[in-house]
């Protein structure tokens, strides 16, 4: 069935049939593209979302502070409620098996000058951990220490940005610049993955912040790094837990939901993983729906095939070949076709998607669209057998159409 | 060479059936050439076919070369049309994407021949019909008579004991028509059995027994003395 003359008496017809051949092998590259480049294209999105959501560390949960909407234990409604120092030390007391690190933010708009230059900048206290929570970059010198809190020095840690914008192509280290009309050092500069805002931050020590406000306890948020083995569950029970002590703590109705809120970035990542997972299915299906609808116009093209030559297989017949030999000609017709056709294919999808590249990640939240060579062979392969099924029934009638019948004379 | 024993056949068009063969009875030695005459739809054709085994018989006996011939599978008969029968029809059929020498060299690839003796056997064949030249064109670049002389070398390339021609001058006008019976004669020369289906008088006289089917019957079976054909070939 497979000897060489099999294989030139095949390739013989298929060379002098071109118009057919190239239609039947476009078809299949044609799908295979399509797939190829669809299944990219949802991989490309999928991982734009990661990079979305996956910038900041996932073991953090966010308190921030609100105004009660509900009176309880004899309190008004419509307080205010304030986070300050020793709830920071509470947390690290009684949920000091849970958590790693917690670090309060407080968040101040201030005037930044250097010289001749001065912009409005975002400055942030932070404690030292911050940078964990953050997955902050340190281009050059260093971050907040704990000496930096324990003293309340006045160090700034500033972005790229920050440092493009008043020093020019100069260096900031070791300067000093005017923060809100005090003056602070730089001894860090950072990037960050979270685009251009979050680069023009300026992190200083929250102590330091606080002294500055008529040294006040007061802080902002609260920012808890738990530990990882907490998993889904675990951090999901440590913020009702938090939610219930600090409820207690600040004499808040339990069932109040305006007084204090929760950003549990577990819950979210999730949810956005339930997202992109839900995304990847229907890429699939469709992709796959890809793959099906090629494989009909295989079947098509080879109902076509065995009408059109009708006449050839009984000329054949009459001459001697037997239904096998109409039926492997026929069949390794299509599968060579296929194959052949269905690997051009899939290697000019890989490549387009490699030269696409990250070029559609600005406009079109398509980064680095990918497929893997596993799947795309796989769809390939799909293609060829499925493709040699659908040919096996038109080739099986054609090998049972009776010589007379296909060599009467119109 | 060839004998058949009360043989029917009829055709079913929906609810009623036309009874074409009635009882044929006939018997061809080696090395005999017969013409099959009749008006059109008396069955000639019907009777080649089935001869030719791209057909059955409803009812009778056919033996081909002392081996009865009945309820052949697909295959069974593919091996035997190949191996025993030649076959050329009125409208030539030969493959239009495929030259004179590879349509000539068709049935030695289902003999499974190996390619360079199935191309030396091609020229041969192609030279005795002499179209050596013709090797490498298209049908479609040959005329009527050179079609059917392609036919023909592809019909005896398989060196079949019997050759069935259809109507094979049917299509040609006169002059090429004889220059197809001189071929088939000189192939009858050399000791093959050939059976013509005919309508033409002329033709029939070329060959060396004439057979004459009426209303499903064979009604007269003569032994005529031969025309050659290279006669009327210059
Ligand atoms: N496949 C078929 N189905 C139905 N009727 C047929 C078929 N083949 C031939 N016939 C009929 O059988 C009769 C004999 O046909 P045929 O053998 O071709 O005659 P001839 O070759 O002598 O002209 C004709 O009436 C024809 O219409
Ligand atoms: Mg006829």
């Amino acid at each position: 069935m497979f000897s060489r003359d099999t294989w030139r008496e095949i390739f013989t017809t298929l060379r002098k049939n071109k118009l057919r051949t190239f239609l039947s092998g476009f078809t299949v590259s044609l799908g295979i593209l399509i797939f190829i480049t669809l299944y990219g294209m949802g991989n490309g999105l999928i991982n734009t979302f990661d990079k979305f959501f996956s910038q900041d560390a996932t073991n953090v949960l966010y308190l921030f502070p609100g105004r009660t909407s509900m009176p309880y234990k004899g309190y008004k409604s419509n307080r205010t409620i304030e986070f300050e120092n020793s709830d920071l030390e509470d947390i690290e007391k009684d949920f000091d098996m849970f958590v790693e690190h917690v670090s309060p933010i407080i968040r101040r708009s201030a005037l930044v000058k250097y010289k001749q230059e001065s912009n409005n900048y975002t400055t942030i206290g932070v404690d030292w951990g911050q940078q964990f929570a953050e997955k902050t970059i340190m281009m050059k010198g260093r971050y907040l220490n704990q000496r930096d809190i324990e003293e309340k020095t006045r160090n700034a840690v500033i972005g790229r940005l920050v440092e493009i914008d008043l020093f020019g192509s100069g260096n900031a280290i070791g300067e000093f610049i005017d923060l809100g009309g005090s003056v602070f050092k730089v001894i860090g500069v950072f990037q960050d993955e979270g685009g251009d805002n979050e680069e023009r931050q300026i992190y200083i020590p929250y102590t330091t912040r606080q002294l500055i406000e008529k040294n006040t306890d007061k802080v902002q948020q609260i920012v808890v790094q738990f530990k990882p083995q907490l998993g889904y569950t675990g951090a999901m029970a440590l913020e009702r837990n938090l939610e219930r002590f600090f409820k207690d703590k600040k004499f808040i109705n339990p069932e109040d939901r305006n007084a204090l809120f929760i950003r549990n970035v577990t819950d979210q990542l999730k949810q956005n993983q339930d997202f992109a997972g839900a995304l990847q299915l229907i890429v699939t299906v469709v992709a796959f729906g890809t793959i099906i609808a090629g494989i009909i116009g295989i079947s098509n093209i080879m109902v076509y095939v065995v009408k059109e030559r009708t006449k050839e297989i009984g000329i054949r017949k009459a001459i001697g070949a037997t239904p096998r030999n109409v039926i492997s000609t026929i069949l390794l017709e299509s599968v060579f076709i296929t194959t052949i056709s269905g690997f051009t294919g899939m290697l000019i999808g890989i490549g387009l998607l490699r030269s696409l590249g990250d070029n559609l990640s600005e406009d079109y939240f398509i980064t680095n669209p990918y497929i893997s060579t596993g799947v795309a062979v796989f769809a390939t392969v799909v293609l060829i057998v499925f493709g040699g099924i659908a040919g096996y029934v038109p080739a099986r009638r054609a090998a049972r159409i009776k010589p007379i019948v296909a060599l009467r004379d119109e | 060479m060839i004998e058949i024993k009360d043989l029917h056949k009829s055709y079913k068009m929906g609810s009623n059936s036309l009874h074409v063969l009635k009882g044929i009875n006939f018997k061809a030695e080696e090395g005999e050439l017969v013409a099959i005459m009749g008006s059109s739809g008396s069955g000639k054709s019907t009777l080649l076919n089935i001869l030719g085994m791209l057909d059955e018989a409803d009812s009778g006996q056919y033996i081909l070369d002392g081996v009865r011939i009945e309820n052949l599978s697909e295959t069974k008969a593919a091996r035997y049309r190949n191996k025993f029968l030649g076959f050329v029809f009125q409208s030539f059929n030969l493959i239009n994407y495929k030259t004179a020498m590879e349509n000539v060299a068709l049935p030695l690839y289902y003999q499974k021949v190996s390619r360079k003796e199935r191309e030396a056997k091609a020229l041969k064949y192609l030279d005795q019909v002499g179209l050596k030249e013709w090797a490498h064109h298209l049908p479609s670049e040959l005329s009527g008579g050179q079609k059917q002389r392609v036919a023909i070398a592809r019909a005896m390339a398989a060196e079949p004991k019997v050759l069935l021609a259809d109507e094979p001058t049917g299509a040609l006008d006169s002059t090429t028509s004889y220059e197809v019976m001189d071929l088939i004669q000189q192939i009858n020369d050399r000791g093959n059995t050939i059976l013509v289906v005919t309508h033409e008088e002329d033709i029939a006289h070329m060959c060396k027994r004439i057979i004459h089917l009426r209303d499903g019957v064979i009604v007269e079976d003569k032994k005529i003395k031969q025309v050659r054909a290279s006669e009327y070939v210059q």
